[in-house]
C-alpha cells in the first residue's frame, strides 16, 4: 500500500525527523493561504499521486487532452506563481514515466517551504529478498533515476544491510556517512536522520521508504526533501492508522472489489479474459494465450478453496472491462473440486447472460464430472484437455468473430 | 531415499484444532501420512479426530516432540501467528533433537516477521524451514508416503523427478507432466511465492544432486527477485543432474503484484525473459508453455541416456 508524500512527511514530522514545513492543499485558495501562512521567500507546489517522476511529468487538460503545463512540481518565487501553478496542476492530469500513457489525475496539492540547497542524495530502505534482511541503499547522485544510476555508474550506489533486531549502529550510519563524502555536523546529522527513519521503517512495517533527494543543505544539516513510503500489506491489521491513510481513488476500482471478495486481480490491455486458480498458473495461462497469439485481458487468482458465489463474482469483474471478447478458465482442481467449479461455471454465465465465447479446461480432483456437468449444459462453453489446447481454441473463437 | 522428508516421516500439524489444520491433516492421513498429533496453544490435551485416526493435542511444540519424536511440522496457523510458530517450532526441534523440517503453509505473514523468522532458523543448523505461502513438501511412496501440505495426493506416484516451484498450481501441473511421460517424482518441495521464505532453489537443487533416488530436476520459477538467476549460475557449476524449468509471467506487467506478494517486476528487474535467459545459459531447457514440461523433460532425459 502507498501513500502519498504529504502524508509520508506527516509520519517523519511525528517521528522527529528533518523536514520542511508544509501544508496539503485541495484547492487553489487552500494553496494561497499555505503560502501566506508558510512565510517562506520560495515555495514548491507539489502534485500529489502514487507515481514516481512527477517532476519530469506533463499536465494536460483531462477533458480535451491539450497540454496545460511540464513539470508537476514547480517551484514558486511569489503568490501569482502558487495561484498559476495550482491552478495548472489541481483536477488536471498528470503523465510521468510510471503513470502510464493514461496518467492520473491531479486532486491533492502539496505546498511546502523552500531551503538552500548545498548537495542532493538518494536513500532508500527495502527488504533485500535473497539475503533476508533490510536494505540501505544511498548515493551522491540524488535527484536521479536510481535504476539509471545502477546501470551508469554502480560504484556510487553505497549499499548496507541492517540487522532488523538491532536496528542502524552508530558505526554503521557513520560509515554510510563518510562513504557519501558527509563530515562533521552533516555525518552527525545523517545518522540521526538515517536511525530514526530505519526505525520508523520496521516500526510501522514498511516494503519501503525511498527518498529522493535527501538534500544538506548549506548550514550542513540533512533534510527528507522527498517521502516516497509503501507499506506491507500483509502487516496492515497491526497499523490501523496506516489504513486510514489509503486514498482509493489511486487504485483500481475492480482490483479493489476483486481483493474484497478474496480474489486477486489485475487488469490488463487485452481482449481475453481469464479465470485461473493459483498465481503461478494464473501468470502461465496469460503467457500461453499470449503464446498462441492472444492477448490476455486480466490476472486473475480465485484462490485455493473458491466458492460458486467468488467464481460468479470472478466472471462479473472480468466482463467489467469492456475490452472483454473472450475468456479462457483454468483450474487444476487440488482442494478445489472441478465438479464445483462447473456448476459456478454454470451459474455465473447464466446468472451474467454471457455471450461472448467460454473455454474451460478443467483437471485435477473431480474433473470426469466437472466436465459431464459441462457436457450436459447447453450453454456454449466450449472444453480443453489442456491448457494449449484451451489458449488455441480461446484465440481462434476469437478471432472468428471478427 | 528422497530429500529431508523419508515416506515415513512423523508429522505434527501446528494449529491443527483450526479448519485448515483439521481439513488437511484428514487428507494427509488419507493419503497415508504418519500425522502423529497437533498442538494449538490452549487445547492441550484434547484430541482431533482425522477420519482414519485420533491423535493428541498439546499446547507446546516441545511437549509434542519428546512425546512423538517428530521429523517434522506443519504450520497451518494464521498469518499474524505464523512468525511465533515457526520460531517456536525451531527452537523446540533443536532443543528436543537437534533437527526437525518446518513446513508454513500460511499465506500473507508480515515480511518483517519474516525476516526475524528465517534469521532465527538459520542460526540453528539441523533445523529446516520450507515455505511459507506454499502448498507443503510431498515424498510420494510405495503406499501412500509423506504428504506435508495442502497438494492433492493422488496425482503422485512414487519415481526419479524432483520438483521445486514458487507456485502450487503449477507444481501440480509439473507433476502431471512427469506422470503423462510415465516417470513419477522422488520429492516435490513448494517453496513458496513470498519474498522472504526458507529454503530456496539452490538448497533444493543440491539436496536432489545428492540423493539417490533423483534422476533429472523441473524447477518452476516467476517473476521477481532473482533466485531463478542465482539458482541456474549453481546449475551450471555443480549440478551433474538434468534440469529443466518454466518460468511463469512472461506477460506480466511491471511494478504490479500478480497474486504472490513476491511476485513483482520492480525497477525493470525479476522478468521472466532475464530468467529464461540465465536458466538456458545454464543448459536449463525450458518450456514456453507448462503443458510441454514433459515433451522437454523426456528429451532431456533421454539425451542423458536415461530413458
Amino acid at each position: 500500500m502507498n501513500i502519498h508524500e504529504y502524508q509520508g512527511k506527516n509520519l517523519f514530522r511525528d517521528a522527529g525527523l528533518p523536514v520542511l514545513a508544509g501544508v496539503h492543499c485541495t484547492s487553489v485558495e487552500q494553496a494561497l493561504s499555505a503560502y501566506d501562512k508558510l512565510n517562506s521567500k520560495v515555495v514548491a507546489v507539489k502534485s500529489q499521486i502514487h507515481a514516481g517522476g512527477r517532476g519530469k511529468g506533463t499536465l494536460y487538460n483531462p477533458v480535451n487532452g491539450d497540454e496545460v503545463m511540464q513539470g508537476g512540481v514547480k517551484i514558486a518565487f511569489s503568490r501569482e506563481d502558487v495561484e498559476n501553478y495550482s491552478t495548472n496542476i489541481l483536477g488536471n492530469n498528470l503523465v510521468t514515466k510510471q503513470t502510464g500513457a493514461s496518467g492520473k489525475i491531479v486532486n491533492n496539492l502539496y505546498i511546502e517551504s523552500g531551503c538552500a540547497i548545498e548537495h542532493e542524495y538518494y536513500l532508500a530502505i527495502l527488504v533485500d529478498r535473497e539475503e533476508k534482511m533490510p536494505l540501505i541503499m544511498a548515493s551522491t547522485e540524488g535527484g536521479m533515476d536510481i535504476e539509471e544510476v545502477a546501470e551508469s555508474n554502480p560504484e556510487a550506489i553505497h549499499k548496507v544491510h541492517v540487522d532488523v533486531n538491532s536496528g542502524v549502529t552508530v558505526e554503521q550510519a557513520t560509515n554510510l556517512a563518510h562513504s557519501l563524502g558527509l563530515e562533521g555536523n552533516a555525518s552527525n546529522s545523517f545518522v540521526e536522520m538515517l536511525q530514526g527513519l530505519f526505525t520508523l521503517f520496521v516500526e510501522k512495517d514498511c516494503s519501503m521508504v525511498e527518498i529522493n533527494p535527501l538534500v544538506r543543505t548549506e548550514d550542513d544539516t540533512m533534510i527528507l526533501l522527498d517521502a516516497k513510503v509503501g507499506f506491507d500489506e500483509n502487516a496492515l491489521f497491526r497499523h490501523p492508522d496506516i489504513v486510514e491513510l489509503r486514498d482509493l481513488s489511486e487504485e483500481e476500482s475492480t482490483e479493489i472489489r476483486a481483493k474484497e471478495a478474496g480474489l486477486s486481480y489485475v487488469k490488463l490491455d487485452g481482449n481475453i479474459g481469464c479465470l485461473v486458480n493459483g498465481a503461478g498458473l494464473a501468470m502461465a495461462t496469460m503467457d500461453v494465450i499470449k503464446l498462441y497469439g492472444g492477448e490476455p485481458a486480466n490476472f486473475l487468482d480465485v484462490g485455493g478453496g473458491a466458492n460458486e458465489e467468488q467464481v460468479k463474482t470472478a466472471f462479473s469483474i472480468i466482463l467489467e472491462d469492456p475490452n472483454v471478447k473472450g475468456i479462457l478458465v483454468n483450474i487444476f482442481g487440488g482442494i478445489m473440486r472441478c465438479d464445483i467449479i462447473a456448476r459456478g461455471v454454470i451459474s455465473a454465465t447464466q446468472a451474467l447472460g454471457l455471450e461472448d465465447p467460454l473455454v474451460v479446461r478443467l483437471v485435477g480432483t473431480n474433473y470426469e464430472e466437472g466436465r459431464a456437468i459441462l457436457a450436459a449444459s447447453d450453454l456454449n462453453i466450449h472444453t480443453a484437455e489442456t491448457l494449449a489446447e484451451g489458449a488455441e481454441k480461446i484465440v481462434s473463437l476469437i478471432g472468428g468473430d471478427e | 531415499m528422497a530429500i529431508w522428508i523419508e515416506e515415513d516421516a512423523k508429522i505434527l500439524v501446528q494449529g491443527i484444532t483450526g479448519n485448515q489444520g483439521t481439513f488437511h491433516a484428514t487428507k494427509s492421513v488419507e493419503f497415508g501420512s504418519n500425522i502423529v498429533g497437533g498442538v494449538t496453544p490452549g487445547k492441550g490435551g484434547q484430541t482431533v479426530d482425522l477420519g482414519q485416526k485420533e491423535v493428541p493435542v498439546w499446547d507446546k511444540m516441545t511437549v509434542a516432540i519428546e512425546a512423538t519424536d517428530a521429523d517434522a511440522s506443519v504450520i497451518y496457523v494464521p498469518p499474524r501467528f505464523a512468525g511465533a510458530a515457526i520460531i517456536e517450532a525451531a527452537d523446540a526441534f533443536n532443543d528436543v533433537k537437534g533437527t526437525g523440517v518446518i513446513v508454513c503453509i500460511t499465506e500473507g505473514i508480515p515480511t518483517l516477521d519474516m525476516v526475524k523468522a528465517t534469521a532465527h532458523v538459520r542460526s540453528i543448523e539441523g533445523v529446516r524451514l520450507i515455505g511459507p505461502n506454499c502448498p507443503g513438501i510431498i515424498t510420494p511412496g510405495d503406499t501412500g508416503g509423506a504428504k506435508i501440505g495442502i497438494m492433492p495426493g493422488h496425482i503422485h506416484a512414487k519415481g526419479r523427478i524432483g520438483i521445486v516451484s514458487k507456485s502450487g498450481t503449477l507444481t501440480y501441473e509439473a507433476v502431471a507432466q512427469t506422470m503423462s511421460i510415465d516417470e513419477g517424482q522422488s520429492t516435490c518441495v513448494g517453496i513458496g511465492g513470498d519474498p522472504v521464505n526458507g529454503t530456496g532453489f539452490i538448497d533444493c537443487l543440491s539436496a536432489f544432486e545428492k540423493d539417490p533416488q533423483t534422476a533429472a530436476v523441473v524447477m518452476i520459477g516467476e517473476i521477481g527477485g532473482s533466485a531463478e538467476e542465482e539458482a541456474a549460475e549453481w546449475v551450471a557449476e555443480n549440478m551433474s543432474k538434468p534440469v529443466v524449468g518454466f518460468v511463469a509471467g512472461m506477460t506480466a506487467p511491471p511494478g504490479k503484484r500478480m497474486g504472490h506478494a513476491g511476485a513483482i517486476i520492480s525497477g525493470g528487474k525479476g522478468t521472466a525473459s532475464e530468467k529464461v535467459a540465465a536458466m538456458e545459459a545454464a543448459g536449463i531447457r525450458c518450456a514456453n508453455d507448462p503443458s510441454e514440461i514433459g515433451a522437454v523433460l523426456l528429451k532431456s532425459l533421454k539425451d542423458a541416456g536415461l530413458r
